[in-house]
């Protein structure tokens, strides 16, 4: 591996440093590995046979993205991937409020992968230029396979919006929704300032934010009217709801029957 | 680097090993030909294999690495081997050599289209494939998901057969 003079091992870090970017790593790998789960609900039921293998694959896709960067973490803080994904308590998970609320129907998912595809996409274009260089390698190659998931997210985005009136009506009652929990993907992290600084995270949450506002909210205006004034909050990864909790019995379930299996 | 001749034997006989091991979700390509072997190296007595994942999520991936360990075990060349997943480089549809590519279209797998876009975006993705069964390129995306994350589903006017593209990525 190359190392630019701007691209520094971990081990580098003082301890602010790289607690701040376990902070970082978490919240991405959060959100990741939620969304993930949730979407894998759809396997079997969705509306067509096509939409189950879509949904399914990018499910899988997403929990792959969290599993690479719960290993990061792991290696940053000496931990192991798998206590990390399904040993924690629902109260120390960073998912943005976004990934709160259950599946719903088909068309409050579509509403979510939209906001959730179109910021992760402003957030990993930073973070493709992080200059932690195993976080910046990893997200240059989610990069790459999320450009299928934002193809999809668009698709069904226009089809909803463009088709009959209940399901335009659905997906506005649904972009209504989570309007407000979706701008918590780019909540403020407590060690921002100092991952700002050490090139860790190169934009502010605030500068991804307005940069993604400006791109999804000229097309959901179109479908929805005018969205409400809307700004991430300091809690914005830090409430939980029952839906989270019901979720979180769900995906720890094996794991938590036989504790230190091996598989 | 190290390059005196002794070491470059040793590598040369890795490689070859490498490219006994079948792809644990496509057999009909061998790991070296998929591109998914970036590096080997010797560090004392410690052999490093570097696994760029075509895709990051791959179930495959423990399976790729049990058997390379195994495999390379065999040779007793080093006290330790290691395999680590890398994704610098990371794996893109160009790492499939001209031999893993005719292999794939041989067992019923259009390779990834070879698209002149610089980058990864819609126009690149989603070019023609080319129907591996009767070369027509009168084909149609039926869903860039398909049976496993690497792999798209297409179907061929001209013979009408559905058939599985490798993704290009």
């Amino acid at each position: 591996m190359t190392e630019s003079a701007s691209v520094r091992p971990a081990r580098d870090l003082d301890t602010a440093a790289r607690g701040a970017l376990a902070e970082l790593l978490i919240s991405v790998a959060d959100d990741e590995f939620v969304i993930g789960f949730w979407d894998s609900e759809w396997t079997g039921i969705a509306p067509m046979l096509e939409e189950d293998v879509a949904t399914s694959s990018i499910a899988q896709d997403e929990i792959g993205h969290a599993r690479a960067l719960y290993e990061l973490l792991a290696e940053l803080t000496d931990d192991d991937a798998d206590r990390i994904a399904f040993g924690r308590e629902a109260g120390a998970f960073r998912h943005a409020a976004l990934l709160n609320h259950a599946r719903g129907g088909w068309a409050f998912s579509v509403a979510r992968r939209y906001l959730y595809e179109s910021a992760d996409a402003v957030r990993l274009s930073a973070l493709a230029r992080s200059s932690h260089a195993p976080l910046a390698a990893l997200a240059g190659k989610m990069q790459r396979e999320e450009t299928y998931h934002r193809m999809h997210a668009d698709a069904w985005l226009g089809r909803l919006a463009d088709g009959s009136r209940d399901g335009r009506d659905r997906l506005a009652g649904a972009v209504e929704c989570l309007w407000l929990d979706a701008q918590q993907i780019f909540a403020p992290l407590g060690g921002e300032e100092t991952l700002v600084r050490e090139g860790l995270l190169p934009q502010p949450m605030h500068a991804l934010h307005a940069s993604w506002q400006g791109q999804v909210r000229p097309v959901l205006e179109l479908i929805v009217g005018e969205l409400p004034a809307a700004a991430p909050a300091r809690d914005g990864r830090r409430r939980r709801t029952d839906d989270f909790i019901w979720l979180h019995t769900e995906f720890t379930t094996v794991a938590g029957s036989e504790v230190g299996a091996t598989w | 680097m190290v390059s005196a001749p002794a070491i470059d034997a040793r590598e040369e006989l890795i490689w070859s090993e490498l490219a006994k091991i079948p792809d644990p979700e496509i057999p009909a390509i061998n790991l070296v030909d998929l591109g998914v072997i970036g590096d080997v190296r010797f560090e004392a007595d410690r052999l490093t294999v570097e696994l760029l994942p075509t895709f990051i999520g791959c179930p495959a991936l423990a399976i790729m690495q049990e058997q390379i360990i195994e495999r390379l075990g065999l040779l007793e060349m080093a006290d330790t081997v290691e395999v680590k997943v890398s994704f610098d480089p990371p794996w893109t549809s160009e790492r499939i050599t001209p031999t893993g590519r005719e292999r794939l279209r041989l067992s019923g797998f259009a390779p990834p289209v070879m698209a002149v876009i610089e980058g990864l975006d819609e126009l690149a993705v989603l070019p023609v494939a080319e129907c591996p069964f009767c070369g027509s390129r009168s084909t149609t995306l039926e869903n860039p998901f398909g049976p496993t994350l690497c792999r798209a589903i297409y179907h061929c006017a001209t013979c009408r057969q559905p058939f599985e593209q490798f993704k290009r990525v």
